[in-house]
């Protein structure tokens, strides 16, 4: 399996690693909302299908992407730079 | 300086090995670098860096993905990822010049000198040879003189800049430099090689 950095062009999957799930949204750090906490630490839908996640390009250029990926049939439909100020990526 | 002792073992010395009936191949040596640096930007500040480290080291360094640039001087850089520099020289005092040019607002800057060896590999086969090592395409075309990868051989981070038709240098983390530089010569194994 390919995975088609932006900053370094395709790469062997060997060199990247997986961060996690990239739908959660972490809830108000002052929250005592006990499930909303449970939601964002234990909880994952699991989809068959489309899934937004994070990845670091750990043997490269180690930058964080957001890759959507298909669970079904691991088909790349979207990578890019996690940071935000880089190019409309989602994290700050 | 007190001058560092090469980490690469006594079995690296000069010499002709593997199938070299016919001639090497190849040949590969240590580079000696007095400074290397990694220079890193803010984001947003990725091409005023490099305009700071090119008026530093006299160089063309841009920011762009994969791009590099070396001086006659032998003073070289290149990009190895979304707005971080290797630079290196044969002058020592190159770490402090750059780490002098480059301001708190523009970005950061690493000496690496004694954390870093580099190995280059020329000759006829070096595109066969590292292509054992790295799933990259070495080809002229995709890897144009002085452009530079980042990538990994299983869990040694090696950062690679094309240094001339036939010739690589390869930056490796100075504690795995002994175990890659025996990965480069078992792969140099067939095609006969020496060491300078």
């Amino acid at each position: 399996m390919l995975i088609d950095c932006p900053h370094c062009g395709a790469r062997d999957l060997s060199e990247f690693s997986y961060q996690g799930d990239a739908t959660r949204t972490r809830p108000d750090p002052a929250s005592t909302d006990t499930k909303a906490w449970i939601d964002y630490v234990y909880n994952r839908p699991n989809p068959a299908g489309k899934h937004r996640e994070y990845w670091q390009h750990a043997g490269g250029c180690r930058a964080h992407l957001v890759i959507e990926r298909d669970t079904l049939n691991h088909e790349i439909r979207s990578v890019a730079l996690a940071r935000r100020d880089y190019n409309g990526g989602d994290a700050a | 300086m007190v001058e560092r002792a090469s980490p690469l073992g006594n079995d690296f010395r000069p010499g002709s090995y593997g199938d070299f009936a016919n001639g090497a191949d190849v040949a590969i040596s240590e580079v000696p670098k007095a400074a290397i640096v990694e220079a890193r930007a803010w984001p947003g500040k990725e091409n005023a860096l490099a305009g700071l480290v090119s008026s530093t080291c006299k160089l063309k360094l841009s920011a762009l993905p994969n791009s590099g640039a070396a001086n006659r001087e032998g003073v070289c850089a290149f990009n190895i990822g979304p707005g971080r520099f290797l630079v290196s020289g044969a002058r020592e005092a190159l770490a402090g010049d750059i780490a002098q040019a480059v301001d708190e607002e523009t970005g950061t800057v690493t000496d690496l000198s004694h954390g870093r060896t580099v190995l280059a590999i020329e000759g006829a086969k070096v595109e066969w040879v590292l292509a054992k090592l790295f799933a990259l395409d070495f080809s002229n075309n995709a890897f144009p003189i002085h452009a530079g990868r980042a990538t990994a051989h299983h869990d040694v981070f090696v950062q690679i800049q094309r240094r001339g038709e036939k010739r690589f240098e390869l930056y490796v983390f100075r504690s795995f430099a002994r175990a890659f530089a025996k990965s480069l010569r078992r792969a140099a194994q067939d095609v006969g090689y020496t060491i300078k």
